[in-house]
């Protein structure tokens, strides 16, 4: 099959199964109709320019491999942000977001389109998310958790030089960094006459009994993930570097 | 045999967990979009809205949740297969492997 062809049927298989992947999800997506539309329409301005650059990257690129690529990474950010993980000790369920493994492979720019195709479909065929806070959920899910999970990979390997240091810390933090952000969508929007930090601190903490052991098995799952491609073709993570000698 | 001993080990412990896990704990699990998200929008009098297509109804999420396996399976592996090929034959013999 020409290479071309292939993308193509990637694209046609992997969005309609995109579509079929229903799994009922208990997550930190806000639910449609929580944010008021003065808070919904920013969100949604804060994340255009974005996914407008991540749809350009992914127009520029030539490379062969890049769709197989996007298609399992892709596939990967849907299925981990649809599964929800129960937490002994806080004894609630919530998901990893898989957005800073993602962002290691394909890019934290790829890593927003992909985030919000996932979402979309979530937010249609889940009920999960919503449609009116697409924008916020992409915003903390595929642009926060993507770049700090990025930039976290690239500093730590800067400074330290191992990968699975790097690795882990992309996977927790970037867990981390969209439950962050969450909780200040929902504080900057809910907070009313209380004074916003303090709500801000009390919606984070909230979320502290579930999302540190959750970031902490993401850290492990960028790891054995990265340690696979690694040993297996590690020419692939080279391809979607920013610099050749971060990877 | 060995692989299926392994696997029925797996099986039975995993149930065995999951038993005492859930035999011994009286949470509900109820997920962070729950208990966190819409706990302090319902406090801030901003409840949420039904979804567009609302899929709560009798057996639908087990028909998506059978899907979803299926779906997610082929679809990571359609690319996975792109990306990581399987050795041929005669590379398999040459290498051991």
């Amino acid at each position: 099959m020409k290479s071309k062809d292939r993308s193509i049927t990637v694209i046609l298989v992997f969005t309609p199964l995109l579509v079929l992947l229903a799994v009922p999800a208990y997550a930190m997506h806000i639910t449609e109709g929580i944010l008021p539309a003065q808070w919904a329409l920013l969100w949604f301005a804060v994340s255009a320019p974005f996914l407008f650059l991540g749809l350009r990257g992914l127009r520029g690129q030539q490379n062969p491999q890049l769709m197989p690529m996007v298609g399992l990474v892709g596939a990967a950010v849907f299925i981990i942000s649809c599964m929800p993980i129960p937490v002994p000790a806080a004894g609630t369920c919530s998901h990893p977001c898989g957005t800073g493994i993602a962002a290691i492979f394909i890019g934290p720019l790829l890593t927003v389109v992909v985030s919000s195709i996932a979402l979309l479909l979530q937010a249609l065929f889940l009920a999960h998310g919503g449609l009116s806070t697409l924008g916020a959920n992409l915003a903390s899910m595929g642009i926060a958790g993507a770049f700090a999970g990025y930039g976290i990979f690239i500093l730590v390997r800067r400074l330290t030089g191992r990968w699975w240091i790097a690795a882990f810390l992309c996977g927790l933090l970037s867990d981390w960094a969209t439950y962050s952000v969450t909780s200040l969508q929902l504080a900057a929007a809910l907070h009313g006459t209380a004074s916003f930090g303090k709500f801000f601190l009390t919606v984070m903490l909230a979320f502290v009994p579930t999302q540190v052991p959750l970031g902490i098995l993401e850290g492990f799952l960028c790891v054995g993930a990265y340690r696979f491609i690694l040993t297996r073709r590690p020419e692939l993570l080279k391809i979607f570097a920013v610099r050749k000698e971060d990877l | 045999m060995k692989k299926i001993w392994l696997a029925s080990e797996f099986i039975i412990l995993l149930a065995l967990g999951m038993y005492i896990g859930l035999r011994t704990s009286d949470s509900k699990w109820a997920g962070v979009d729950e208990s966190v998200v819409e706990k302090f929008a319902i406090e801030a009098n901003r409840p949420p809205h039904e979804p567009l297509i609302n899929i709560e109804h009798g057996d639908l999420p087990l028909l998506l949740f059978l899907l979803a396996g299926a779906a997610g399976g082929f679809a990571a592996g359609y690319s996975f297969r792109g990306l990581f090929p399987p050795k041929d034959k005669d590379e398999r013999l040459l290498t051991g492997t």
